[in-house]
This record gives structure tokens, sequence and C-alpha cells, in this order.
């Protein structure tokens, strides 16, 4: 069904051109067909992948599921000796992290694309991408290490001063070891900026010619031109740049469980150590015994599927109401 | 001479390729202990060397994965730092249709690491002041009971910050044990496990990472593996043993922890050794074992598995020292090669 409404409306089988229809033998000879079976064979892969995931999470999860229900994800307890597990302070710590990150990351890597893209000298712009692709390629374990012997000794002799000033936001008291969520979303900025910048100077240069003439020919400056003209034509690349990094930022493992402390706890104060989905999957995986824990990470798993579907989902609805509001507007 | 000379030429080469020629190449795979990994890698070279047909493959996934793999049958042997419950031996029966042997290989130590500004000295820990820090009593240095058994040294009033593992490990397994043997208390809120769910402190990964937080926090405190401190020079202090005596942790006080835990040793070796007897025994050690089933489809392997195992029990001690493992006491080999004997290939 599917195939014969893609093969009538989607895609023209330059019946029109020809003259007349053409049987679905002559067209597999001609090769349409062919090719079109083989991208339908790619679209399908991804969603049976994706359903096989989401199956086998389901359920190789059922002991934990059944065990600890919905309180799976509303407690705080994590104790595999006594078999309690509760999945709060690792999504709190996944969301924490992820979003901060992207506050950090949004506007340092829009920044720098709207700067390679319009800007800089064509030379300059070049080479800086090239560094940047670079840095997108590097081994999150590296950027790990980057966090501890770089970040960790900065922050922490920054930190006295900035908990002077911001020291009363209850975001920033308590004591300060180095490895926090705070830490954690720094490095996880860092590793996703490269994204955001890459993907989104390609969006820009792809901006039509015609949209910049015309705004410049209503005499706009040439901020003008980028803000009010460039950027709004390429929001939605620029948008999937943000939703790439989002993603890579939830699932980073190895640099985040390097600089978070790995202690699940809520904790309203950013410099306090935490813990996230994919870090502690990661930690406890290989030495985990008895069913019913890994029945409990494997839920997690399954657990942080649904984190990124909801994020993905809520910043999606967040463009739509912009878009909305724009037009009203 | 000349035919003295072509005779000693054919025997050398008919030596040499003999077994080439006869023994058919035999490959066995064991899997689990990452720490136990540096050993089996170097045991599985020497091995190679001596018995060309025979090549050992060990990956070191964790020991909860080298259960899971062994009952599953996908390897030949599994290796452990935490010995099997009865309820994985059950189900190794069940699904395989064999027991499970278990047979200690080498020992292994867990040690206190600390970092407090201005102090170089040796500290002594008593066994109520390292469950006091871990459950989150004790939470100054100059506390009473840390302070009593290190007269000599000035100890700040600054909060301790605790360190443990964050990745599931024998580590940790042989340091909440020994807790749990010292503290009534820990063994009730906490207990005993790869992972458990810690009263205080931040998790650092492996122990590289829980090394790195030590270093960078003022007046931490972790606990680390004995060979990780003893090949990177990180200080580490002694600890009370049960006849009262602080012991540093070394290669000897190792072993002889585990021969002081020998008489209460039960038959299949499924024994922790922590807090054993004997005057000179660390108390925070651990053995690790391989596992190896009782019973096995191929006969060949098998009988290439018990050819290695022996070796390694009793020839391949000599390799434990060099690479920082405490070697077993003879006492506890003896009864190993009696256990070898229910092997059924």
């Amino acid at each position: 069904m599917a195939h014969a409404a893609l093969t009538t409306s989607g895609a023209p089988n330059r019946a029109g051109r020809l003259g007349k229809k053409q049987t679905w033998l002559e067209r597999l000879r001609k090769g349409d067909e062919v090719v079109h079976l083989i991208t339908l064979a790619g679209a399908w892969s991804i969603l049976v992948i994706t359903a096989l995931l989401v199956q086998h999470l389901w359920v190789y999860s059922r002991l934990a599921r059944h065990a600890f229900g919905w309180h799976f994800l509303f407690t705080s307890t994590w104790d595999p000796v006594n078999g309690q597990f509760g999945a709060w302070p690792f999504v709190y710590g996944t969301v924490v992290t992820s979003v901060l990150a992207l506050i950090i990351a949004i506007p340092i890597g829009l920044g720098s694309a709207i700067f390679l893209a319009e800007l800089a000298p064509r030379k300059i712009s070049n080479a800086l991408t090239f560094l940047i692709e670079l840095l997108a390629a590097v081994p999150s374990v590296i950027y790990g290490l980057v966090g501890i012997f770089l970040m960790i000794p900065f922050l922490t002799a920054a930190m006295p001063y900035i908990q002077k000033v911001l020291g009363w936001l209850p975001i920033f008291s308590g004591t300060f070891y180095g490895v926090s969520y705070f830490t954690a979303s720094v490095v996880l900025a860092i590793m996703v900026i490269p994204f955001i910048v890459s993907i989104s100077r390609e969006v820009l240069l792809a901006v039509p010619v015609s949209q910049r003439e015309a705004m410049m020919a209503l005499g706009a400056t040439k901020w003008d031109v980028t803000w009010r003209a460039v950027v709004p034509y390429a929001r939605q690349g620029i948008m999937g740049s943000i939703f790439l990094a989002l993603a890579r930022a939830l699932g980073e493992t190895m640099a985040v469980t390097m600089v978070i402390g790995n202690v699940p706890q809520v904790s309203t104060s950013l410099l306090a150590p935490g813990y996230t989905i994919a870090a502690v999957i990661a930690n406890e995986f290989t030495e985990a015994t008895g069913d019913l824990y890994l029945h409990a990470l494997i839920e997690l798993g399954l657990v942080l599927f649904a984190v990124t579907m909801i994020i993905n989902a809520l910043a999606r609805l967040l463009m739509l109401t912009m878009k909305a509001h724009e037009v009203t507007g | 001479m000349i035919l003295r000379f072509l005779a000693l030429a054919v025997l050398t080469t008919a030596s040499a390729y003999a077994p080439q020629v006869s023994a058919q190449q035999i490959s066995l795979t064991g899997a689990g202990s990452t720490f136990a990994y540096p050993l089996y890698s170097s045991w599985a070279s020497q091995y190679h060397t001596l018995h060309s047909n025979v090549e050992i493959n060990y990956q070191s996934i964790g020991s909860g994965g080298g259960i899971r793999q062994l009952i599953a049958g996908t390897v030949d042997f599994g290796a452990t730092d935490g010995p099997m419950t009865d309820k994985e031996l059950a189900e190794a029966q069940q699904k395989r249709g064999t027991a499970i042997l278990h047979f200690p290989t080498a020992l292994g130590a867990d040690v206190p690491s600390y970092n407090i500004p201005g102090v170089t000295a040796e500290l002594k820990f008593t066994p109520a002041a390292l469950a006091g820090i871990y459950l989150g009593h004790i939470t100054k240095w100059n506390d009473a009971e840390i302070q009593k058994s290190n007269p000599g040294v000035k100890l700040p009033a600054a909060n301790i910050v605790v360190v443990h593992r964050s990745d599931g490990s024998g580590t940790t397994y042989c340091w909440v044990d020994y807790l749990s043997k010292v503290s009534s208390e820990w063994k009730n809120k906490v207990g005993v496990g790869t992972s458990v769910n810690w009263p205080v402190g931040l998790g650092g990964k492996g122990n590289e990472g829980v090394s790195g937080l030590i270093r960078r926090i003022p007046n931490s405190i972790g606990y680390i593996e004995l060979i990780y401190s003893i090949q990177n020079h990180i200080l580490y202090g002694d600890v009370e043993n049960s006849s009262g005596k602080f012991i540093k942790a070394d290669l000897n006080t190792v072993t002889s922890a585990a021969a002081g835990a020998t008489k209460t040793m039960p038959a299949d070796f499924r024994v922790s050794i922590t807090n054993p007897p004997g005057a000179t025994a660390y108390p925070i050690s651990t053995y690790t074992w391989l596992l190896i089933p009782e019973k096995m489809a191929d006969k060949t392997k098998g009988a290439a598995l018990k050819i290695f195992l022996h070796w390694a029990l009793t020839d391949g001690q000599q390799y434990t020292k060099p690479l920082a493992y405490a070697p077993l006491p003879s006492v506890v080999v003896q009864k190993e090669l009696d256990q070898m004997k229910k092997l059924q290939y």
C-alpha cells in the first residue's frame, strides 16, 4: 500500500513525459524500480533497527519493570546488594548536564558559525572549519582527560571567585570538589560545539544570495542581513545541528563519567557531584551479577531512549511555537 | 663423528617438527576478571612458547561478564575476583550440565591511599577508623579514632573526602567484604558486592580514576589495588590486622593472609580471606579465581586446559611476583592439585 502510494504520488514515474504509463516490469528493467526498492529498504531498515532495539530493551528489562513499575523512575536508591533500583538521580543528571551543556554551547557554536560563514575571509574560514571538524572526530576519552587535567584544575582555581559573586544562588552553593554536574556540562559543551559550528556553517553558506541581496536592497546593515535574513532562512538546519549536539550530549559516556563524580544523588547545586544514565550503565554493566541488577541496568537504557525522545519532542515543540509566534507577531 | 652429527641433526629436526605434525592446534578461550588480566595474558604467552600448539585467548571483560559467558557456554573457562554464588552455580549446572570448580590462581590486595596536605607519614588505620570513614561517621582527619593510632602525626581538622570505585569491580568487592567483617553496621546497612550503595563519597572509574581524584582533592582518602599503587609509587597506609598489628601491604603479607585463612578454607575454595588470623597477615587481601567446568564436551580441549591449569598452579606461579601479584601459599597449591582430580576429562 505504501508502495503504491509512493509510486503514484511521491515518485514521478515519467509517465507524463513518455506519454504512456509503464508497467512495473518495464520500470524494473529501466532501473527506476530498483533504485526505489533499494532506498525503500534503507528507510525501512532504520525503522526495523529502532524497533528491534526497543523490543530488546523491553524484553531484557522485564524483571526490573515488574519489580519496581513506575517507581523505578521516581525513586533515588541504587542498591545492587539489596536489589533496590531507582533511576531518578541518573535521569536528573542526564537532563541537567545535557541542557546546561547546550545553554553553554549554542551561543558559542552559533556565534562562531555566523562568523565563519558571514564575516570571516574565506581562507581563514576554511582553515578554521577544518580544525573544527577535526575536533568533532576526537575520541571522547580525550575530552575526559582534558576535563580532568585542564578543566578541573581551572574550575577549582576559579570557583572561589565565582562563588563569591554567585554563591548566594542555590545552584552555585556547597563545596566544590572539581567533579560535578557543572564540570561535566562544560566538557560536554566543548564536545558538542564542533557539531553545531560545522553543520550550522554549511547551512548558512547554503542560504541563496538573492536572500541577502533583497535585504541589502532595503538598506539593511550587514548585521541586519545576517540576523534577519540569513539566520531565519537557515533556522531549520541550525536546529538540526542543535538536535545532533543534544543527542551526543545525552548519550555521552566516557568523558562524563570521568568528571561527574559518579554519585547517584539529586542535588540543586550544579557544583555537587552527580551521575548520568549512560555513565552508570558503562560503569556497572560488566560486573553486574544477578538478573535483576542486569535488567535494572537495561531498563536504564530504555529510560535513556525515552528521555531522548521526550527532549527531542519538546525541542521540536519549542521550535513550532517560535514559528507560530513569528507568523502572528 | 659425522654420523653422530647427522643423527643429532635428524633427532633435533624430528623433535622440532613432531609436535606440529602430530598435535592439532588447540585454542582455549577464557573471559572475566580485569584485575587478573596482566597475569593471565602473561601466562598465555609464556605457555604458548612452551606448547606451541595451544593458544590461550583471554578477554578481560570483567568478572560478572566472565561468569555470564561461562554459564552461557561461550567460553571454555571463566575468571573472577569474587566467588560465584550458589545461585549462579546452580544456573551453570542447569544450563551446561556441569559443576563449576573454583581455582585460586594468585592474590591481590586493597590499600588505603590518602592525600592530606602537610602529612607525608605512612598513616596507620584501625578497622574502626576505616569503617567509620566509609560509613560517614568519622568526618574529620583529626578524629580521635585516627589520631590515637598515629600519635606522632599532626592531623588537620579538615573534612575527609571519601573516594570509591564507580565501576563494579573485584577491588570494591574485597574492600566492602573487609568492611562488613570488621563492622556489623556496614554488614547490615551496606553489605557486600562488586558495586554497593555507598553511604558517602565520590566515585572514580578504575584505579586510575580513584587515584586521580585522591591526587586532585586535598584531604581525600580512597582504596586502590595494591599492584596499581606499587607500580605507580603511590603512598598508602598500614591497616591493623586481627592480631592487633599494623601491617603494610606487600606481596609477603598478602601471601601470609592466604596462609592464615587456609585452616578455615572450604573444600570448594569459595572463600574470602579478608581479616584472616595470623600476626603477619595483611587484612584486606583477596584471591582471584579461574572458573573451570568439571565436564567438557570437547575432550581434547579439556585435556589441554587441564595441563595448562597444572602448569599455572605450579611453574606459572613464578610469573606472579614480577607483575606484583602475590603468589599462592604452597598449602593452597597442594589442595588445588587435589581438586584437579575432579575434572572429568
